[in-house]
């Protein structure tokens, strides 16, 4: 007995000791940890922001200061933003009703994929379709596969439909890669809302239409705005079909057009720039608004693994 | 005997309604003829553009000349390797290096939050603007670039898109992995996040820090979700076509294509659709077992992306 507590003690004196050791090791190391990650915090923000430093100091040059070697604007203007906004160079001159088509496309692609994915997912999870689950592995599948590899068939397709330089084969194809993602979404957010609700209003004499519309759509509010959010900016974003299918000046997006200036030889670097800025700055701006419950719709069901 | 056969009579009816009411999973009447509608518009959307594309697609390249015209094609056996080399190292780095910052970013501090804040911002940017922001920073004479080279080092930088195969290749995949990795950091986070804290504490109590605690604790439990991630991430990238398209534009001299932009080249820059879908083709070997398996994982695990 006495030797144990011979033992305990010496053991507790001997711990004092290395835990002074320890902690000046530790406060040297913790330095050492702070300063490496000061470093690599400096490293990144270089990484990240050369290619758009670089996208903000030639849209503010002149022309003429584009082909020179400096690595910052010394004459900063917002002229080339002024010839954007004003359409006034002839590779711009529909500029806005590009954009009211990249607008239009992505807002009739956030409405029908939610329409049809939410019903769909209504009807196999809440309904229990029977064989629903080919519907599930159907949309899977189309997840999978790389939507680029169906562009040569599609294309020929779209010009079958009479859909040629039409934007409704665009918000088509996008309403058609986007919408797996979100029955794939809904499915696992619907699991979260009790059946027991829909059981009550069906006793209560509810169609399932209006289950559907009055307690499904009103229950999944957080997935559809997350959704909603990553239809809106894949169709904004999305190039290789806009280009495909779109030629004509007056039903093109601003990708396509933006892609256009690659087209001359002499391209006006800064209009250019400036273009893709203000293309860029609605889906950034909607990327940080829905930032969190984006985040939170990845997440749902947990990612666990 | 009258009874009997209204008994033998009645059976097959029976059996009848119990297997029209399996076949509809309980559902009755209207009620089934509701389930079916919902689904129509999704089924209507695959079947017109994904089933028919990808029938339609088999059927423009099943010619096995089409093949063998494709590997006596130079470019088409530098296009394999390098969506291999795109494939194998773009990938694998962005994914190591995302499973590295996420834990970087697991770092308590308002300015650890800050910096995630700037490092996710070339996933929120639309890919075009700042792969046309790279390809012009990259130019050999006016590039920012080399300009910064010039300024620091006082020497001429190489032509990094119009002069080697490989330099070209080489930014293609650094500006790939400049844009996806921090979304695959934001996914590994949210994984990283849902490890519960307890977990870490007890460990800590039996003496696993720093390399240990990540071999026996956070890898284990992220692996599947890395291992998903890495497949899907694999198949997305197969089909890339704009970080390519932009960056080096498959120069110099064709060199730097991969099969996603390889399939569009043939199909509209030298109108061979045929063999633009069987360049594509070339990737099913790859492509079937990872949707398999990427299909098995996504339904049966929580992950989700």
């Amino acid at each position: 007995m006495s030797v144990v507590l011979l033992d305990k003690r010496s053991a507790a004196r001997q711990s004092a000791a290395t835990a002074a050791v320890k902690s000046k090791n530790y406060r040297l190391h913790r330095i050492l940890t702070e300063a490496a990650c000061l470093a690599l915090a400096a490293v990144l923000i270089v990484w990240t922001l050369a290619p758009i430093y670089n996208m903000v100091m030639v849209a503010l040059q002149s022309h003429n200061d584009v082909f020179t070697n400096d690595i910052w604007p010394k004459k900063p203007s917002l002229y080339s933003f002024w010839i954007v906004i004003t359409e006034g160079y002839w590779y711009l001159e529909y500029f806005w009703h590009q954009f009211g088509n990249s607008l239009y496309i992505g807002v009739m692609t956030v409405f029908f994929t939610l329409f049809i994915a939410s019903m769909v997912s209504f009807s196999i999870s809440r309904m229990r379709l029977r064989h629903g689950w080919l519907l599930t592995n159907a949309a899977l599948l189309t997840y999978v596969i790389p939507a680029s590899f169906l562009a040569i068939p599609l294309y020929r397709i779209m010009q079958g439909y009479g859909l040629g330089n039409n934007v409704w084969s665009i918000v088509a194809v996008e309403v058609t890669f986007a919408t797996p993602y979100a029955i794939f979404i809904f499915q696992q957010y619907g699991r979260s809302i009790p059946i027991e609700l829909d059981e009550a209003a069906r006793v209560d004499g509810a169609s399932p239409w209006q289950v559907y519309y009055k307690i499904y759509l009103p229950m999944m509010a957080p997935a559809l705005v997350a959704v909603g959010t990553y239809a809106l900016l894949l169709a904004w974003n999305e190039y290789l079909y806009q280009f495909l299918l779109l030629s004509d000046k007056r039903s093109m997006t601003v990708p396509v057009a933006l892609a256009q200036f690659l087209n001359s030889d002499e391209s006006p670097w800064n209009y250019m720039m400036a273009t893709a800025i203000i293309y860029a700055i609605p889906p950034v701006v909607i990327y940080y608004l829905f930032r969190g419950r984006m985040t939170s719709g990845l997440t749902m069901g947990g990612v666990k693994g | 005997m009258a009874s009997v056969s209204v008994i033998e009579a009645g059976r097959p009816i029976a059996g009848r309604r119990s297997l029209l009411r399996t076949w509809r999973g309980g559902l009755q009447g209207s009620e089934f003829a509701w389930a079916i509608a919902f689904c129509i518009p999704y089924v209507a959307v695959f079947l017109a553009f994904v089933a028919y594309p990808i029938v339609y697609g088999l059927w423009l390249g099943h010619r096995p000349e089409l093949f063998v015209e494709l590997f006596h094609d130079p470019i088409f056996q530098m296009t394999i390797v390098n969506t291999i080399i795109y494939l194998a190292v773009g990938v694998n780095v962005k994914m190591f290096g995302a499973l590295l910052l996420s834990g970087f970013f697991m770092r308590r501090g308002w300015w650890v939050k800050g910096l995630l804040m700037i490092y996710v911002l070339p996933w929120a940017v639309p890919a075009l603007p700042t792969f046309i922001s790279i390809h012009w920073m990259l130019n050999s004479q006016w590039g920012l670039l080399n300009n910064v080279v010039w300024d620091v080092f006082h020497i001429d930088g190489p032509g990094w898109l119009d002069t080697s195969r490989w330099l070209a290749l080489g930014a293609v995949i650094v500006s790939y992995i400049w844009k996806n990795m921090p979304f695959w950091t934001v996914i590994l986070l949210a994984g990283r996040m849902s490890i519960p804290q307890e977990l870490y504490e007890a460990a800590e109590v039996d003496g696993a820090t720093g390399l240990r605690r990540f071999v026996h604790i956070s890898f284990p439990l992220l692996a599947n979700l890395y291992l998903v991630c890495t497949l899907l991430s694999t198949i997305f990238t197969l089909g890339d076509f704009n970080t390519a398209t932009f960056v080096s534009g498959g120069g110099p001299a064709l060199t730097t294509h991969v099969l996603a932009t390889l399939g569009i080249r043939d199909a509209f820059d030298i109108a061979r659709p045929d063999l633009g879908v069987a360049a594509v083709m070339t990737a099913l070997p790859l492509m079937i077992p990872l949707v398999l398996i990427l299909m098995r994982k996504l339904r049966t695990s929580e992950v989700q992306l």
